[in-house]
C-alpha cells in the first residue's frame, strides 16, 4: 500500500493542489448556511429588502469562486491519478520483467495479466475519487461540525459525539470488506484465465467438441465471481443506511434539546435551522462518501495484489563479472542438481561435463529425462540447487546476468514468436541487427525460403499463429543466431525440421565456426558429430562419450540409434 | 454499435430482471419519500419553537418520535434497494460476460486466429466490468433521482407554487450542460476502451512470451514496448477522465444560483407574509434535495457514458458474425470414406492457397501428406475438422457434404493429434479424458500406458491428479504430445489425423506407442503428417503437396517410380542421411 502510495509523490503539485482546492471550494460552501441565517435573521426580521438582495448575490459569488476552484481540482485529481498509475503499470511491468523463471512459474500467467491491467485500473479509479473526495469530505464533516461550534457549543457536542460513530461505522464495514475485495479480484483472475485458454485452445477444445464443457467451466467461474460480488455488495451497502440512521437520530437528539433551550431564551429558531442545516450537509456528504467508500475499499484491495507482486523479487541475483577466462573451458558443471519449486523431486541430479571451446556438444536422451533442465542452468534461468556451473571459467552466479545472456543464443523448445514482422521477431536476438545479419541468420538458420516467399516485413500474428510449425522454429533459431553468440544452444528446436533440413542446417552452423554448441535432441542423427555427447536417463548422465564410442559401450544410446536407423535407413 | 441501439441492447439483458426491477423502484419511492418527509418533520419542529417562552413540546416529542420511526424504515428500505441493484447489476453482467464467452465458440476459428487475443480478453474481463461499475451507479442513483425530484416538485408546489415554478424551470440547466458534456465524452471512453484493450493485448502476449524475453535479455525492449501503449493510454484516460468529471462542478454551480434565486425570494415572500420561516427552511431544503439529483443524474449520465462505450465493445464482440449454423445431429456412425471435389481455399483472397483439389480416400486408408513447410498440409486439416470452410468446391464424408452434417458429429468421428499440444488447466487426469469426460480410472491409466505417458505421469507429485498449466507442472514438449496422444487413445474415433503428433518424442519411446498406434489406426480412415520417412512408406496413399496443391499421389513404390517430386523429395532426405 505504502509503495502504491509512494507513486503519487511524482506527481506532489497535483495531489496536494487537488484535496486543497476541493477543500477550499468545500469552505466556501460551509459558508451558505450562514448567509442564508443573515438573511433570515437580520434581512427578513428587518424587512429589508436590498440586503437581502445583496447577501443573495453574494451567493452567487460564492458559487462562481466554488466553480472555479472545482474545475481546477478535478484537473489536477485527474492528472495525479493517471500519472501515479501509468506510472505504477509501467513499474510493475518492469518489475515483471526482472523475475526469473522461478517465480514466472510460482506466480502464474493470468494473475499478473489482471494485476497489470484491472488492478491497475481500480487503483486509479481510486485515487482519484479520493483526491476529490475523500479530504473533502471529512473536510465537509468537521468543517460543520466547527461551524456548529460557532452557533452553539452544547448543541455541537452531540457533533463531537456522532462523528466517531460514523467513522467507527464506515471503519468496519472497510475492514470487512477489504478482504471480500480481494476475493473478488481473484474472480476476475479466473474469468480472465478461462478466456485466454479457450481462445488459445480454441481448436482442441473444438476437436473434442468441449464447447459445452467449458462453457459451464466458465459458468462457475462467472457465477463465482457474482456470488462474490453480490456477498461484498450487501455489506459495503450498509454504509448508506447506517450513516442515514446515526445522523437522523443526532438530529433527533438536537431537535430533543433545543425545544427546552429555545424556550428559555438559550437558542434561538434561527439557531436550531442552521444546527439542522449542518447535520443535514453531513448527511448530504456521507451519501456521496458511501460509493467512494466502496470505490477506494476495492483499490485498496488491489493495490495489495499488486504490491504482492512487487513483493516477490527474483530469485536469481546479477553478479557483476562481466569477462570470462579465455583459456578456461566453455562449460563445465560440476556436480549440479535441479529441482524445480514445484516439483517433489529434482529433475537432474549430479550432472557433471566440461565443454571445450568451439567444441559441440550433444545431448541425447528420452522425452523427460532431463535435456532441457540441464540447459536451463546454463544461462542461468534456474539456479543449480546443488553444484556448480562455470561458463569460460566463471561460476555463471557471478556473471553479470544480461552478459551472461548476451554471449548464449538459446532456441527453446517452444517456439515462441511474437506479433510483429520477420525482422522484429529476430531483432528479439539483436536490437540493432542490419537486414544484412538478420538475413544472413536466417539463410544458416534453413529460413532462407521465408526469406524470399515472405521477406522481412512479413506480419507474424501473435504466437505465429500464420505460421507452419517448420517455419516458426527455424526462425526461433535465426533470432538466435543473429546475436552471433559464443555458446549456441539448441533445445530439441528442430523437431518440427525434416531430417535434410535438420542435417543441413547443422552443417551450416558448423561452418560459421568459433562457437561452442549444445545441441539437445532425441535423434541420434542430430547429435551423432558431436565432439561429446552425454546420454540421459531419468535425471541422471547415464554415459558419456563420441558417436561410435557410445554405440559400443552404452545399450541406451545403442537402442536409440537402431530406433532411428531402422526406421529411416531400412 | 451505436449509442442507442447499445442502450436497448443492453436493457434487453434486465428484461428477465423486471419483477425486482420494479420492486426496487418500489422501495426508491418509499425512500425518496422518507428524505421528503423528514425535512417537513423537522419544519414542523421547528415551527413548534417560536422563541422563548413559545415551545410546544408535546409537538416536538411526537414529531421526534416519528422522525426515528420512519428513519429506521428509510435506513432497511435503502439496504433492501442496495441488495436487489446489486443482484440484478451483476446478473446482468454475469450473462453478458457468458455470452460474449459463449460466442468464442460460435465464431468463426479465422475470427479468432486474426484477432488480439487480449483485446477480446479486455472486453470479457474490463469492459463488462465498468459496464457493470456504471449500471450500478445508474440503477442505484438513476431511480431515487428522478422519485425525488418528483416528490421535491410535489412538495414545494405545496408550500409556494410561485418559488416552485422557479426551481422547475431553472434547475433542467443543468441537465443540459450534464448532456453537452456528456456527448464528447463518450467519444472519449470509446478511445480509453480501445486503448485498454491494446494495452491488455501487449501484457497477454508478452507475459505469454515472457520466459523468451528472459532468454534474450530482452526485457528493456519489452519494457519500452509497453511504454509507448501504457502512455498511449494514459493520454486518453486523462482527457476521458478530466473532460467527464466537469459535470459535477457545471450543475453545482448552476444549483447555486438557484439557491440563491430561491432565498432571495423566498426572503422577500416571507417579508411580506406569504410564507413562514418554518416554511421557507422546508422549502430551501427542498430546493437543495431537489438539485441532488440533478447533479446525481448529470453525474450518472457521464458515468453511463463510459459504462455505455465498454458495453458497445462487449455487444460488438458479440454481434459478430458467427460461423455458419450446425447442421443437426444424425447419430450417423462415420465409416471414413472421404472425397475432395474441386475444393479451393484461401485464408485471405488475395493469397490463393489450395486450388482444385480432387481425392478419394477409402475408409481405412491411411494418408500421409507431405511436402515442403508451409505447402498447405497443416491447411488441409483445418479444412478436414472444418475449422476453416471451403471457399469453393465441397468435401464429402460418406458421400455426404460435410457441411451438412453436425459440426459436433464431424469432429467426434475424427481423433485428432496436433503439433501444438494445448492442455487445459485442468489434473493431468481431466486432460487426457477430455474426449471422453466419463472415463473410469482404469481406462485413463490404459490409454496412458498405450501412450507410453504413464511412467512419467507417476512421477509427477501428485500422479494423475497433478494440475497442469498455469503455476501446475510444467512438462516438456514431448511430455504433453504423450499426454495428447493419450487423448486419442481414450475415445478411438473412427478417423484419424496425426498432424507431426510424435514430433517432441523421442524414437524409442514412439517405437513402443508405435504399436499402439497401429493397433489404433487399423481399419481407420487416418491423415498423417510427418517427416519420418518410415511412416510415409507404409501409408496407403501419399499426398505430395507444394505451393498449395497436390501434385502427386500414390503409394511409396509407385511415386518413387514415377521419378518426380517425391523422388527428389526422399532422395535428398536420404541424402542428407548419408552425409552424416
Amino acid at each position: 500500500m505504502k509503495r502504491v502510495l509512494s507513486y503519487l509523490s511524482h506527481y506532489k503539485k497535483d495531489t496536494v493542489l487537488a484535496p486543497l482546492l476541493k477543500m477550499a471550494e468545500a469552505l466556501l460552501e460551509l459558508l451558505v448556511p450562514l448567509v442564508m441565517a443573515a438573511i433570515i435573521d437580520r434581512g427578513i426580521a428587518n424587512a429589508d429588502t436590498p440586503y437581502i438582495i445583496k447577501m443573495s448575490l453574494l451567493l452567487v459569488l460564492i458559487g462562481i469562486l466554488g466553480l472555479v476552484m472545482a474545475v481546477a481540482a478535478q484537473y489536477f485529481a485527474a492528472r495525479s491519478s493517471v500519472g501515479a498509475s501509468t506510472k505504477l503499470r509501467y513499474d510493475l511491468f518492469s518489475h515483471i520483467n526482472t523475475l526469473s523463471y522461478s517465480e514466472l512459474d510460482s506466480i502464474g500467467d493470468s494473475t499478473l495479466k489482471t494485476r497489470m491491467t484491472n488492478d491497475v485500473n481500480q487503483v486509479q479509479n481510486g485515487i482519484n475519487l479520493t483526491l476529490r473526495l475523500l479530504l473533502r469530505s471529512p473536510f465537509v464533516v468537521f468543517g460543520a461540525m466547527i461551524m456548529a461550534f460557532t452557533v452553539d457549543v452544547r448543541a455541537s457536542l452531540i457533533f463531537v459525539a456522532t462523528i466517531p460513530l460514523l467513522a467507527l461505522t464506515v471503519g468496519i464495514i472497510i475492514a470487512i470488506t477489504l478482504p471480500m475485495y480481494k476475493h473478488v479480484q481473484g474472480g476476475v483472475d479466473k474469468i480472465f484465465m478461462h478466456t485466454e485458454e479457450n481462445l488459445s485452445g480454441v481448436r482442441v477444445i473444438r476437436a473434442f467438441c468441449k464447447e459445452g464443457d467449458e462453457l459451464s467451466d466458465f459458468s462457475q467461474s462467472n457465477g463465482e465471481l457474482v456470488r462474490r460480488q453480490r456477498r461484498v455488495g450487501a455489506i459495503s451497502s450498509l454504509i448508506n443506511p447506517m450513516t442515514y440512521v446515526i445522523v437522523n437520530l443526532s438530529v433527533v437528539v438536537i431537535l430533543n434539546q433545543s425545544g427546552g433551550r429555545v424556550y428559555s431564551g438559550d437558542l434561538t429558531q434561527g439557531e436550531v435551522i442552521a444546527l439542522y442545516n449542518y447535520m443535514s450537509q453531513i448527511l448530504v456528504e456521507l451519501i456521496k462518501l458511501a460509493n467512494l467508500i466502496i470505490t477506494v475499499t476495492k483499490a485498496i484491495a488491489c493495490a495489495h495484489r499488486i504490491d504482492g507482486v512487487f513483493g516477490v523479487s527474483s530469485s536469481i541475483k546479477s553478479g557483476n563479472v562481466t569477462s570470462g577466462d579465455g583459456d578456461a573451458p566453455a562449460i563445465e558443471m560440476r556436480s549440479a542438481s535441479l529441482k524445480y519449486a514445484t516439483a517433489s523431486e529434482p529433475s537432474v541430479q549430479k550432472i557433471s561435463f566440461t565443454l571445450g571451446r568451439g567444441q559441440t556438444l550433444g545431448i541425447i536422451g528420452g522425452t523427460g529425462s532431463g535435456k532441457s533442465s540441464v540447459i536451463n542452468l546454463i544461462p542461468r534461468f534456474y539456479d543449480a540447487s546443488e553444484g556448480e556451473v562455470y561458463v569460460d571459467g566463471v561460476n555463471v552466479k557471478d556473471y553479470d546476468l544480461s552478459y551472461l545472456r548476451s554471449i548464449i543464443g538459446i532456441v527453446p523448445q517452444k517456439a515462441a514468436l511474437f506479433s510483429g514482422t520477420v525482422r522484429d521477431n529476430i531483432r528479439k536476438g539483436k536490437s540493432d541487427a542490419t537486414d544484412a545479419e538478420i538475413e544472413s541468420a536466417m539463410r544458416v538458420a534453413q529460413a532462407g525460403d521465408i526469406l524470399d516467399s515472405k521477406g522481412l516485413d512479413f506480419v507474424i500474428e501473435e504466437g505465429g499463429k500464420n505460421l507452419s510449425g517448420g517455419q516458426k522454429q527455424r526462425l526461433t533459431i535465426a533470432r538466435a543466431l543473429v546475436r552471433n553468440p559464443k555458446i549456441l544452444i539448441l533445445d530439441d528446436s528442430s523437431s518440427a525440421l525434416d531430417f535434410a533440413t535438420d542435417a543441413r542446417l547443422r552443417s551450416a552452423i558448423s561452418e560459421i565456426g568459433d562457437k561452442s554448441v549444445i545441441i539437445a535432441s532425441q535423434r541420434t542423427s542430430a547429435v551423432q558429430n558431436a565432439d561429446v555427447i552425454l546420454v540421459m536417463h531419468d535425471g541422471r548422465i547415464v554415459a558419456v562419450g563420441e558417436h561410435s564410442e557410445l554405440l559400443r559401450s552404452c545399450e541406451i544410446y545403442r537402442e536409440i540409434y537402431e530406433s532411428q536407423f531402422r526406421r529411416e535407413e531400412l | 454499435m451505436n449509442k442507442k441501439s447499445t442502450l436497448r441492447r443492453a436493457l434487453s439483458y434486465t428484461k428477465r430482471f423486471i419483477p425486482l426491477i420494479l420492486l426496487s423502484l418500489l422501495l426508491a419511492l418509499i425512500t425518496a419519500l422518507i428524505t421528503l418527509y423528514i425535512p417537513i418533520l423537522v419544519g414542523n419542529a421547528v415551527d413548534a419553537m417560536i422563541g422563548k417562552g413559545a415551545v410546544d413540546f408535546r409537538l416536538i416529542g411526537t414529531v421526534l418520535i416519528k422522525i426515528a420511526a420512519v428513519t429506521v424504515i428509510g435506513a432497511v428500505m435503502q439496504w433492501l434497494m442496495s441488495v436487489i441493484n446489486n443482484h440484478v447489476t451483476y446478473s446482468v453482467v454475469r450473462d453478458m460476460r457468458e455470452d460474449a464467452f459463449k460466442k468464442i465458440h460460435s465464431l468463426p476459428i479465422s475470427y479468432i486466429d486474426s484477432h488480439r487475443h487480449g483485446d477480446i480478453i479486455s472486453r470479457v474481463v474490463n469492459d463488462a466490468e465498468q459496464f457493470s461499475d456504471g449500471l450500478l451507479l445508474g440503477f442505484t442513483q438513476l431511480f431515487t433521482g428522478i422519485v425525488t425530484i418528483i416528490g421535491t416538485l410535489v412538495f414545494m408546489l405545496y408550500i409556494r407554487w410561485e418559488m416552485a415554478l422557479l426551481v422547475f424551470i431553472l434547475t433542467p440547466l443543468s441537465l443540459f450542460v450534464a448532456r453537452f458534456i456528456a456527448r464528447r465524452s463518450h467519444r472519449l471512453f470509446m478511445r480509453r476502451a480501445q486503448d485498454t484493450g491494446e494495452a491488455t493485448g501487449y501484457v497477454n502476449e508478452m507475459i505469454n512470451n515472457q520466459k523468451v524475453t528472459v532468454a534474450f535479455s530482452n526485457e528493456e525492449n519489452a519494457v519500452s514496448g509497453f511504454d509507448t501503449v501504457n502512455k498511449r493510454l494514459a493520454k486518453s484516460t486523462l482527457g476521458a477522465i478530466f473532460y467527464s468529471s466537469l459535470v459535477n462542478p457545471s450543475t453545482r454551480f448552476i444549483n447555486s444560483v438557484i439557491y440563491a434565486a430561491v432565498g432571495m425570494s423566498g426572503a422577500i415572500f416571507s417579508i411580506v407574509g406569504k410564507i413562514t420561516v418554518g416554511g421557507l427552511t422546508c422549502f430551501l431544503s427542498y430546493a437543495g434535495q431537489y438539485a441532488k439529483p440533478f447533479n446525481e443524474i448529470s453525474g450518472v449520465i457521464t458515468e453511463l457514458q463510459n459504462a455505455l462505450a465498454c458495453a458497445s465493445r462487449v455487444f460488438d464482440f458479440i454481434e459478430e458474425k458467427e460461423e455458419t449454423p450446425s447442421a443437426k445431429n444424425e447419430g450417423k456412425e462415420a465409416v471414413g470414406n472421404i472425397t475432395f471435389e474441386h475444393v479451393s481455399f484461401s485464408y485471405s483472397e488475395d493469397k490463393p492457397l489450395l486450388t482444385d483439389i480432387n481425392l478419394d480416400i477409402k475408409a481405412g486408408q491411411h494418408v500421409a501428406i507431405v511436402g515442403p513447410t508451409g505447402c498447405g498440409k497443416t491447411t488441409l486439416i483445418n479444412l478436414l475438422m472444418r475449422f476453416y470452410d471451403v471457399c469453393s468446391g465441397r468435401i464429402l464424408l460418406d458421400g455426404r457434404d460435410i457441411r451438412e452434417i453436425s459440426r459436433e458429429e464431424l469432429r467426434k468421428s475424427f481423433g485428432m493429434v496436433l503439433q501444438d499440444t494445448w492442455l487445459s488447466n485442468g489434473s493431468v487426469r481431466d486432460n487426457i479424458a477430455i474426449g471422453k469426460p466419463d472415463a473410469t480410472d482404469e481406462e485413463i491409466i490404459s490409454a496412458a500406458r498405450a501412450a507410453h505417458a504413464h511412467s512419467f505421469i507417476r512421477r509427477l507429485k501428485n500422479g494423475y491428479d497433478t494440475p497442469l498449466g498455469e503455476s501446475g507442472e510444467s512438462l516438456s514438449q514431448g511430455e504433453r504430445q504423450l499426454l495428447c496422444i493419450a487423448r486419442i487413445m481414450l475415445t478411438s474415433p473412427p478417423m484419424l489425423i496425426l498432424d507431426e503428433a510424435t514430433s517432441s518424442i523421442d524414437t524409442r519411446t514412439e517405437l513402443k506407442i508405435q504399436d499402439a498406434f497401429s493397433c489404433l489406426m487399423k481399419g481407420k480412415t487416418s491423415f498423417i503428417v510427418a517427416h519420418r520417412l518410415s511412416t510415409i512408406r507404409e501409408a496407403d496413399v501419399i499426398l505430395v503437396m507444394k505451393d498449395g496443391n497436390i501434385i502427386e499421389t500414390g503409394n511409396h513404390t509407385e511415386l518413387l517410380a514415377r521419378g518426380g517430386f517425391y523422388s527428389h523429395l526422399y532422395n535428398s532426405q536420404f541424402a542428407g542421411r548419408e552425409q552424416q
